[in-house]
């Protein structure tokens, strides 16, 4: 094990949470505006003892869970038909190119509209930004499967679309496809508190709700709790990623 | 139906043509090729390259369409697909281990799990990688992996069994070792056995009859038969002269082309 890495990380942390505790301290900002890390135990304790922490996160994991679910599986069911299948790429181009630029929060209206202020409405955002991360990377990585592959299993009679998805181009995209599900992972939780800011109940609107109040140490609890939240699924990928990697060298 | 008849040939070419477009020109790879194999017939096919060699084979797997002539395949009641290819790079899939790559052609054959297991257990040994069942392909050196894909090949019982320059990529001695494993193979199934291969040398070794394969597009130019017993030495003298029939086949080939330039 290398421990320069690890020592210099640490340190690095502990200077960053000094600064930050010294700022506020010394009186360069108003503590209101920007809590000291020392405040923070405090808050999250008053936060978790009244309930309210354990049913946001709940909550935010639910919409969370949802639209990642929603969003990776349509995406990586239209990259990969649209990866195997020319003509159905050339059918959905332009409307791909008119729909992917629209940032996930401008649905935040139709959602709304279309959903109310509801659960739904809050995945269906999420979900969006996910879709297009996976649609791209399932997309292209069918696309790049070894053709020689292909061949071999047309050589062994595997000749139907849904012999050479199962027996060749799947297994063959799945690298790539995992790449574009752990960035979406953390797009998602972006979109998460983006989502919830127009009153869906989560951890977005309950920051929106404390920051209301100027009890900005809530806000910093929140923002650390996802950002906990984040690098635990993101651990959690990674595992599961290298046990179904094992086949790489 | 038609009655098997083991004199029959096992494949039969007539006329086989190829020819692609591209860029709005048509290039013709093989131009009215015949040619017969007789059943357990072990032919190797030689060749310069670009000569049309691999093209025959992708065609008769199927991996081409030809643009004339027709190949006729006759049934054979032992095997239970008429051809399996080995390719030059092995071509493993790098997600499966390797007895799952061994069974890979298995699984359209309608075998339950376990059954597969075991046929891909006994090509495996066949090929003498008996307990390499559990590795990824990336652990196997270049022989290993071509003879897990020599297995693969085997394990659906083909008839015909289609190897395209299997061992260009080793080093000389691996691939004398496994010239020899080929041989023994072809010995104890009594497969039919069409071997393309740029090395002269290799091909009289291995072959009871070297196709000489020339001109652009490609068409028969010799056929050779080597009467010469098994166990061969490779340093026999009639393969040396046959070789150098051969070579002279082709070079009068390669001749005659120049005299086209000249024209």
């Amino acid at each position: 094990m290398q421990r320069r890495p690890l020592i210099l990380a640490a340190l690095g942390l502990a200077a960053f949470l000094a600064i930050w505790e010294a700022v506020p301290r010394l009186g360069l900002v108003n503590p209101m505006l920007l809590p000291p890390p020392s405040a923070l135990p405090a808050a999250f304790l008053r936060e978790f003892r009244s309930g309210l922490w354990a049913d946001m996160v709940a909550l935010s994991l639910g919409h969370y869970l949802l639209g990642f679910a929603w969003g990776a599986g349509l995406g990586a069911i239209f990259g990969i038909l649209t990866g195997m299948y020319l003509p159905l790429d050339w059918l959905s181009a332009w409307v791909v190119r008119l729909l992917r630029p629209i940032p996930n929060l401008a649905w935040a209206p139709f959602a709304i509209i279309w959903f109310g202020v509801e659960q739904a409405a809050a995945v269906f955002i999420i979900s969006i930004g996910v879709f297009w991360i996976v649609y791209f990377a399932a997309q292209s990585a069918i696309r790049s499967v070894d053709r020689d592959l292909i061949e071999v299993a047309d050589a062994f009679g595997f000749r139907s679309g849904r012999e050479r998805l199962v027996k060749v181009l799947l297994p063959g995209a799945i690298p790539g496809i995992l790449v574009g599900l752990r960035t979406a992972l953390g797009q998602a939780w972006m979109a998460v508190v983006a989502a919830e800011l127009n009153g869906v109940s989560g951890l977005g609107s309950r920051m929106m709700q404390a920051s209301s109040l100027l009890a900005t140490d809530i806000v910093v609890v929140y923002m650390l709790t996802m950002a906990a939240l984040y690098g635990l699924m993101d651990a959690g990928f990674v595992f599961a990623q290298t046990r179904l990697m094992r086949w790489k060298p | 139906m038609e009655a098997v008849s083991l004199q029959q040939p096992i494949i039969q070419l007539r006329g086989l043509a190829l020819a692609f477009e591209q860029d709005g020109r048509r290039t013709e790879v093989l131009h009215g090729l015949d040619l017969d194999v007789r059943r357990g017939e072990f032919v190797a096919i030689v060749g310069p390259s670009g000569v049309g060699k691999s093209t025959l084979l992708r065609v008769l797997i199927g991996l081409a369409k030809p643009t004339a002539g027709t190949v006729a395949l006759a049934p054979d009641p032992n095997a239970e697909r008429p051809l399996a290819l080995v390719f030059q790079d092995a071509r493993l899939l790098p997600w499966r281990r390797v007895l799952a790559n061994v069974a890979f052609g298995l699984e359209k054959m309608g075998l339950d799990p376990a059954e597969r297991r075991a046929r891909a257990q006994r090509a495996l040994a066949l090929v003498g990688l008996r307990d390499m069942g559990d590795r990824w392909p990336y652990q196997l050196s270049g022989d290993q992996r071509q003879r897990v894909a020599l297995a693969r090949a085997l394990a659906v019982n083909p008839a015909i069994l289609l190897m395209d320059e299997p061992f260009s990529a080793l080093d000389v001695a691996t691939r004398e070792t496994l010239q020899d494993e080929v041989v023994r193979i072809w010995h104890e199934t009594g497969k039919t056995v069409l071997f393309v291969t740029h090395d002269i040398d290799e091909a009289v070794y291995l072959a009871d009859r070297v196709i000489a394969l020339g001109g652009k597009p490609g068409e028969v130019r010799s056929s050779r038969e080597i009467v010469l017993a098994r166990p061969r030495r490779r340093d026999a003298l009639a393969l040396a002269e046959i070789a150098a029939q051969v070579k002279a086949d082709l070079a009068a080939e390669a001749a005659a082309a120049r005299d086209d330039w000249v024209i």
